[in-house]
């Protein structure tokens, strides 16, 4: 028996509608709970949740332990280095042996797209995709579309622009599967270079220019632009990218009032985007971070339940 | 074929139940003050206004008022799978040192009580909390009682009691069914 998201969360293509509309509801009331003196509730006492990061990420690895905690589950964290992987053991194998450790849940980070869903057809436990390659990210894509549904009400026939480096961006994947199932428009803008071939097809708009984009948009999403991929060449520089596509307080002069600045972080400063903009009336990056632990509660709690063999074996005292 | 729904309170009989609850948590209480009611979600938070906005006309005063969703505090996750969608909790902020009474519609097995208690205690430390319930239909799995009840009936366990609420259901009624009626 799963429960209503069914036994993991690999990405959003997977998902209807109603099913993002759950977790976006969801999420909700949890954010309550981080306002509270003890912000801790004992809905997942007794679960054991493995965050399993092979890709470095401070800020989605801590956003999980705080959810994870403020759910009372158990948590433990391996990261690869220092790890068994590092010796050579492959992810299959790591999980396995966690999982004989009777876990209930893991959170993986991989740097191959595809590697969650690998793992979750393998493993019993509930999988959260927590970023794969340049496939999905989804719970950002969720925390993304709850900053945005918290502003806009509903989404449907908004207009949200995803900005920069398109191509390696798992955060645009989730967010355009996602928003364009609540019948948001979604744009992507950025050089040609940073754009995955045939983008239109997933159902986008392309803009060239920013200054387009900005007046288009009720929303703009600015990626990170993955420096550590910019030796390949995509860009002439950096100095040239913030000239040509960096959000600038100047640029944001003619837009709307409303138009809401999102940012996955970790943030350029200068270079996708301006500090005065980062930190300006328009932005809503630290709403993103709030929202990103209540979103993981949600899908940690949605994901849980649903195994009546534990209850009963906890009813015999057995468990 | 299965027996029509058996009404135990109808509309006035339930606003009457209210009237006399609000008057015997005021007396419970010795007063008002530092009286909180607080509803457990759904049906307990509209009785618990309800209850509230009798005695502030009765006493003239303004009495603090909250709602708890249990739904985070439940025992049995594991095995009925999450709710759809978690309710909210909204409750004045401390709740130290106060008289704080908990409304909720059915009192039956007692575990929907254990969990408010549980969620209680992490907004702080009241110097009383009692209970009061609109129906008590026997049935406890939990040594937990109501210090005030609208009205004791015996519910065999296959049948269920309804509560209809005017504000969520359109009509103020409450019901006894077979379980296998929609209710």
């Amino acid at each position: 028996m799963a429960g209503p998201l069914g036994k993991d969360l690999l990405g959003l293509a997977p998902l209807s509608a109603d099913q993002i509309r759950l977790v976006l509801d969801t999420a909700v009331p949890f954010r309550e709970i981080s306002e509270r003196a003890i912000k801790k509730v004992p809905t997942l006492r007794g679960a054991t949740i493995v965050n399993l990061f092979f890709e470095a990420s401070t800020r989605t690895r801590i956003s999980f332990e705080f959810a994870e905690k403020r759910l009372s589950a158990d948590t433990v964290n391996v990261a690869s280095a220092g790890s068994s992987v590092s010796k050579g053991e492959t992810l299959v194998d790591t999980a396995r042996n966690l999982e004989a450790m009777k876990i209930d849940m893991v959170v993986v980070r991989h740097g191959g797209s595809g590697a969650a869903k690998f793992l979750a057809e393998r493993i019993e436990s509930n999988v959260v995709n927590a970023g794969d390659g340049t496939n999905e990210h989804p719970t950002q894509g969720l925390l993304d579309m709850l900053t945005l549904r918290d502003r806009f009400g509903d989404l449907a026939g908004k207009r949200i622009c995803i900005v920069g480096d398109v191509l390696h961006s798992r955060v645009a994947r989730s967010n355009i599967w996602g928003l364009t199932k609540l019948g948001a428009q979604v744009a992507v803008c950025g050089p040609r270079s940073l754009l995955p071939n045939a983008i239109e097809q997933m159902g986008v708009t392309v803009f060239n220019r920013i200054e387009e984009a900005i007046e288009w948009a009720d929303a703009l999403n600015v990626l990170r632009l993955q420096l550590e991929r910019m030796q390949a060449g995509y860009i002439p520089s950096l100095r040239e990218y913030n000239r040509v596509f960096g959000v600038t307080s100047a640029r944001l002069e003619k837009a709307s009032r409303d138009l809401l600045i999102l940012h996955p972080g970790p943030m350029n400063r200068g270079v996708e985007i301006d500090s005065d903009v980062a930190d300006g009336p328009h932005s809503v990056i630290l709403d993103q971070v709030t929202n990103g632990v209540a979103v993981r509660m949600a899908v940690l709690y949605l994901l849980a339940g649903g195994k009546p063999e534990l209850a009963e074996a906890a009813k015999k005292g057995v468990a | 074929m299965p027996n029509k729904p058996t009404t135990v309170l109808d509309a006035r009989a339930l606003d009457r139940t209210l009237r006399r609850m609000a008057d015997q948590i005021v007396e419970l209480n010795a007063g008002t003050d530092n009286l909180v009611i607080v509803g457990i979600q759904r049906r307990g938070v509209q009785l618990a206004e309800r209850i509230v906005r009798i005695i502030e006309s009765q006493e003239k005063v303004t009495v603090a008022s909250g709602a708890l969703d249990i739904t985070l505090y439940r025992d049995d996750l594991q095995t009925v799978g999450p709710r759809p969608v978690v309710g909210a909790t909204s409750l004045p902020w401390a709740l130290d040192d106060q008289r704080v009474v908990i409304v909720d519609d059915v009192l039956y097995t007692g575990r929907t009580v254990r969990a408010a208690l549980d969620e209680l205690a992490d907004f702080g430390r009241p110097s009383r909390i009692a209970l009061a319930v609109l129906i008590d239909r026997g049935g406890r799995e939990l040594p937990i009682h109501a210090d005030i009840v609208g009205r004791r009936i015996d519910v065999a366990a296959g049948q269920r009691v309804d509560v209809f609420i005017e504000e969520l259901d359109g009509r103020d009624e409450v019901e006894i069914a077979s379980r296998d009626e929609e209710g």
